[in-house]
């Protein structure tokens, strides 16, 4: 009878650990490049308004904000309905049409999300989309929290 | 005599190389927001010339909604309630009994969505979120009876999903405020 002996359990079993910095650059790579550092700093108070039959945006690059709201003033004071793209706040409503015409040379798909504040009126919605018609940015959004059944 | 010392091969120690690459990894993993933009959807129309007249709309295939500034909706000069906007649009766009006052066909059915000046954000949302609901559920009934699945289970510019598309085209006008 042939003798089978007994496999002892390995006392020097290790896991080869070389290939772990590989790894580790690999994801950070990958959170380096998907990390949006930059983000805008609201000059507007803004509270989305809530919507059950809404879609995502997919394509994070085309899509440029509009924000709009009541302004934050010092001392945690709320003051008047106003627009703000990027980092400043656009006091002449005509002054949009020009600036979302050279955002859409850039960028031809470009999609506008509007994020507007739930309490905001819709009488300076309808200024602003008329500036977009003007531009001739078509493609907007207006973007809202998905909607807890 | 001095004697030259031989240089070896001169190595960086590598062995906190992945401590480093671990640190950085749990900054950005910390720092990063995968969050998602949601919204609705709309594409505004080119700006209108003043000289064109607009083109001709039979009555019966627009569904004019009016909401004020406090909630109230009328639907083509009728008040109805909030909750039924979404099955009376339902019923307009198919027009299963082929009603003379209803829209011809779904792909000819024009929503046209009209709010004042001092109508909250959140109403005209609320307003514009019942019309998307709409079109979702017929679209999510012809897709299930065509082809078994939800519309949102058929593939993004398939031709399945063209064709729901077609069908139930979304035709809505968002007309400006009085005043």
């Amino acid at each position: 009878m042939a003798h089978f002996k007994k496999k002892q359990a390995g006392s020097k079993q290790e896991i080869p650990t070389s290939a772990m910095p590989d790894v580790v650059f690999m994801l950070l790579f990958f959170f380096m490049v998907t990390t949006v550092l930059r983000e805008v700093t609201l000059k507007v108070k803004l509270d989305l308004t809530q919507a059950s039959n809404i879609e995502k945006i997919e394509q994070k690059r085309l899509v440029s904000y509009i924000y709009m709201g009541p302004e934050r003033l010092p001392g945690n004071q709320i003051g008047e309905d106003k627009v703000q793209i990027d980092d400043a706040i656009v006091e002449d409503l005509g002054a949009i049409r020009n600036l979302m015409y050279d955002k859409l040379i850039e960028e031809p798909r470009l999609i506008v999300s509007l994020r507007v504040d739930q309490n905001s009126e819709f009488g300076l919605l309808t200024d602003v989309q008329k500036e977009l018609q003007q531009a001739g940015t078509f493609r907007i959004n207006y973007s809202t929290k998905r909607e807890a059944d | 005599m001095l004697k030259k010392k031989k240089r070896e091969g001169a190595e960086i120690n590598g062995s906190s190389m992945a401590d480093i690459a671990f640190l950085l990894l749990i900054f950005f993993l910390v720092t990063t927001t995968i969050n998602v933009d949601t919204g609705i959807g709309m594409v505004l129309p080119p700006p209108l010339d003043p000289e064109q007249e607009p083109p001709p709309i039979r009555e019966r295939n627009l569904m004019k909604i009016l909401v004020n500034s406090q909630g109230l909706v009328l639907m083509d000069e009728e008040p109805v309630p909030i909750t039924d906007v979404r099955d009376k649009l339902i019923e307009f766009i198919s027009n299963p009994e082929n009603n003379e006052e209803l829209a011809i066909s779904p792909d000819a059915a024009i929503v046209s969505l009209k709010t004042q000046r001092e109508t909250p954000y959140s109403i005209y949302i609320d307003m514009l979120d019942e019309v998307m609901g709409a079109y979702k559920d017929l679209r999510d009934a012809a897709s299930r009876s065509n082809y078994g699945v939800s519309y949102d289970a058929l593939a993004d510019d398939s031709p399945q999903q063209e064709q729901i598309k077609d069908m139930y085209p979304k035709k809505i006008s968002i007309a400006e405020p009085d005043s």
